[in-house]
């Protein structure tokens, strides 16, 4: 008998329907991946397990779990299954723990809420659990708080707190997705151990074929709130008969078609020269008396561009890559060194000299939907940087121009009138984009652009980004954890470690060859899909 | 957790030297010589004159203030131009009933808000919440001294379990003492309760969308549990601030309660005295309240880093 099956779960929310008769089971033991874009009802259909579904939903079908109907239970049984025999953890770590308890009292409460334990007990289990993730007493003593971790020990302990009973199943819905790749790869690891440890199941819920694919035993695809292909994870993948699975394994391996811009012959040679940049934050204050440690948030970089050139900057979260971005964006001052745009030194240049140079530099955020103000038109939000052009266009023209940009990235026209809130999360990515263009700079940065989008609309995003790059002749400095966007978008890439630039070349051959540890590090991390269905493949022989 | 109290502690003194500025030059721009209020209009000038050196009002302006300040740091608030006795004399003989009668009407206050708001939020949009928050609604639109005849009306003359108004003193016993002032503090914290139960309500609100009490719930914490455990301490820090605003209101801010219950308090104490031009009475109870409310505003401080752990953490 399955573990957990669900049969014909259909789920409403007011008019709009979630989830359409949902088929799935998880037989003991096994790892399942549930796989859908953004919207598709993955973390419905977990939370509908759980029964934590928000309270207008309303739900019909079967939910069965170790033989107790879920649907059908009091809250008093809910109660008694959650955090006991069901276990679950969430995406964002960095608010997943309550900021005013410590680790121990919140890994050691749900102990003592099951079984009664005192809290002395209670303590000395939740400690061999945080031991267990990799959270050792002597650097993380149960009196530590939230706030004092970073994101993947705020993770271990969302996974401590959810396997502090050894559940028979646990639930983790997207627990990667916030992390950097390397702290992914060790977070994946600690949970496959725990599975096999305890003989738990999993449903291992990800937008991210390859990661999905490392992980699960079957896969279960979802799109809008209905199943389209459930079976052997490998074979599902390799075979890919279903027209959906094909089209989003594709779209997560794609690569823009780039040819060589034409580089601007009259431009000066160099559009970018960053020479031994450093930047100091002041550190936290010890004693009262003595001065505080500054942090060395970026130490010593040099980099130059080339007109239109493609570059990524590629490292971990906290390595230093957007205080760096923001320097060159003229948006942080350095401590030391000097930033030349187009052979102006930006370090030192006067507000009418920057407003020329902030023309010819533009940026696109990670967070479309943060990054707008939800009660402007979307005229004026792409219009916005037409305030640095030497002469102020006229009404007319700024809606012409505005228009224009609309139709380079693929918008329309008439698009102008509407608000932020009536685009999806890709239409927004384009409306950054066009702002970024509209005064037809010579260096776009982009932080992250593509990393909070599914992946079909990450593949269209991309192929804009490159087209752009091959009409405009802009430059790119890309700064991403994800190797895959860089191998796709760009030529040279350098790897960002502790505030350095540790390596630098051409793209291929850097993230095929590395040479450095914090290299080698981030490119073996970093999930594959076509290196895990072969190993999945090779594996079952 | 030192350098932030002590950056605070700072804060607050500057305040009071700021506010004690403020206070002195305001009261010397007012028109109108205390010197010819006390002896009167038919006082000959030269009479008047002797009596504004005997007080020291024709010193240079620089020297009076440091004098004034001095007398204030040894509790030396000087006399008043009416009583004649001193003021601090007056002040203590007034902050024995203000200030119990503050403390009383906060406690009350909190007590009922504070359940109030955990009712409401726990059932959000629901029918209790709804009732709940009409019940405030109504608390905080009502005038005070309007329920206080209420309640005098209910508790005094109908059903007789309490004095209608006066105050007979700490000295004839505590209970008599409290019995004069639980009608007057009931009346100052409804509304203040009302108020607060808006606030408590609002801030659980917006901390039950946090992704924690989420991981709270799939712990398989009843949703009472984690209101008590998770939310209410995390939606504390507005509820303080609202807590501190409220208690320097209610130590002097109470003067039409105070005339309803014919009580003497600091509240009619001030007004007395601005009405009789006593302006050295007015200066002290002033500067006397500042400092409360930076004291008060100390307190709320410190608590903040009692229920936030990053608080301490910061500088």
């Amino acid at each position: 008998m399955s573990l957990l099956e669900i049969e014909k779960l259909s789920l409403r929310i007011g008019r709009t329907q979630v989830l359409k008769e949902i088929d799935l089971a998880i037989e003991p033991g096994e790892v399942m991946g549930l796989v859908g874009e953004s919207g598709s009802g993955k973390s419905m259909t977990a939370l509908a397990v759980m029964r934590l579904t928000p309270a207008a939903s309303q739900m019909k079908g079967r939910v069965t779990f170790d033989g107790i109907d879920i649907l059908s239970a009091t809250e008093a049984q809910m109660c008694a299954l959650r955090g006991d025999d069901i276990g679950m953890v969430f995406q964002e770590p960095m608010t997943a723990l309550n900021p005013v308890k410590t680790i121990g009292e919140q890994v050691a409460e749900g102990i003592r809420w099951h079984t009664r334990a005192s809290r002395a007990e209670a303590e000395a289990q939740a400690r061999k659990i945080l031991d267990r993730v990799g959270l050792p007493e002597q650097k993380f003593p149960l009196s530590r708080y939230p706030h004092e971790l970073s994101g993947g020990q705020r993770q271990r302990v969302a996974i401590a707190i959810a396997c502090a009973l050894k559940p028979k199943l646990l639930i983790a819905d997207e627990p990667t997705t916030a992390l950097d790749v390397v702290l992914q790869a060790q977070i994946l690891d600690l949970l496959k151990e725990l599975v096999r440890e305890n003989r738990m199941s999993l449903l291992f819920i990800s937008h991210d074929l390859a990661v999905v694919t490392e992980m699960a035993d079957r896969i279960t695809i979802l799109r809008q709130g209905m199943v389209t292909e459930c079976g052997d994870t490998a074979r599902t993948l390799s075979e890919a008969t279903h027209p959906y699975t094909r089209q989003l394994a594709l779209a997560s391996m794609h690569v823009p078609a780039r040819v060589r811009p034409h580089i601007d012959e009259t431009a000066p040679d160099t559009l970018l020269d960053v020479a031994n940049l450093t930047r100091d934050y002041p550190g936290r204050r010890r004693s009262l008396f003595s001065k505080p440690e500054p942090v060395r948030a970026v130490d010593n970089v040099s980099l130059k561009m080339k007109p239109g050139a493609s570059v990524a900057l590629v490292g971990r979260s906290g390595c230093g890559k957007s205080t760096l971005a923001r320097m060159i964006l003229a948006l942080d001052t350095p401590t030391d060194g000097t930033i030349k745009f187009r052979g102006m030194d930006i370090t030192r240049a006067d507000e009418t000299a920057m407003r020329r140079a902030r023309r010819n530099m533009q940026v696109v955020f990670q967070d479309p939907y943060g990054s707008f103000d939800p009660r402007h038109t979307v005229e004026r939000l792409v219009g916005e940087p037409l305030h640095l052009l030497e002469r102020k266009p006229d009404r007319k023209e700024r809606r012409d121009m505005v228009g224009r940009a609309l139709h380079e990235v693929g918008l329309s026209r008439s698009d102008m009138e509407k608000y932020p809130h009536e685009f999806s999360g890709g239409q927004r990515q384009r409306l950054s984009i066009a702002r970024a263009i509209i005064t037809r700079p010579k260096l776009v940065v982009a932080d992250e652009p593509v990393s909070a989008l599914d992946v079909s609309i990450r593949a269209q995003i991309l192929d804009l980004f490159a087209e752009i790059n091959q009409k405009l002749g802009v430059a790119y400095l890309f700064i991403t954890h994800d190797l895959t966007v860089a191998r796709a978008i760009t030529d040279d890439v350098l790897i960002m470690h502790e505030g350095r630039i540790v390596e630098r070349g051409k793209t291929s051959e850097v993230l095929d060859h590395p040479q450095t540890e914090a290299a080698q590090a981030l490119v073996s991390a970093a999930p594959d899909l076509h290196r895990a269905i072969a190993r999945r493949l090779q594996e079952q022989g | 957790m030192t350098i932030y109290l002590l950056k605070r502690l700072l804060i607050g003194i500057a305040t009071l030297i700021v506010a004690s500025l403020v206070v002195f030059l305001m009261l010397e721009v007012v028109p109108g010589d205390p010197a010819r209020l006390m002896l009167g209009m038919n006082t000959s000038d030269a009479q008047v004159d002797l009596l504004r050196e005997q007080m020291g009002l024709n010193q240079p302006l620089i020297l009076r203030y440091l004098d004034w300040i001095r007398g204030l740091l040894r509790l030396d608030f000087g006399k008043s131009y009416t009583y004649s006795v001193p003021v601090i004399d007056l002040i203590r003989e007034r902050l024995v009933v203000s200030f119990p009668l503050a403390v009383i009407s906060l406690t009350l206050s909190t007590l009922i808000a504070i359940p109030v708001g955990l009712f409401a939020a726990a059932r959000r949009g629901k029918a209790g919440d709804t009732a709940a928050m009409a019940v405030a609604q109504v608390g905080v639109a009502m005038p005070n001294f309007w329920f206080a005849l209420l309640l005098v009306y209910v508790f005094a003359v109908w059903l007789r379990l309490v004095p209608a108004g006066g105050f007979p003193g700490w000295g004839n016993g505590i209970w008599p003492a409290l019995k004069a002032l639980i009608l007057p503090a009931l009346a100052l914290a409804l509304p203040q309760a009302a108020i607060l139960a808006r606030v408590t309500r609002a801030a659980l609100i917006e901390v039950l969308n946090e992704d924690y009490i989420r991981t709270a719930r799939a712990k398989g914490m009843p949703m009472r549990a984690v209101l008590w455990r998770h939310a209410l301490r995390n939606a504390m820090i507005p509820v303080l601030t609202i807590m501190g605003l409220q208690f320097a209101f209610l130590l002097a801010g109470t003067i039409i309660i105070e005339n309803v219950f014919y009580l003497p308090g600091l509240g009619r104490l001030v007004f007395q005295a601005i009405i009789q031009r006593d302006l050295i009475v007015v200066e002290s109870v002033v500067m006397l309240l500042v400092a409360a409310v930076v004291l008060v505003n100390l307190i709320v401080d410190l608590s903040y880093a009692l229920v936030d752990p990053r608080l301490r953490a910061r500088q």
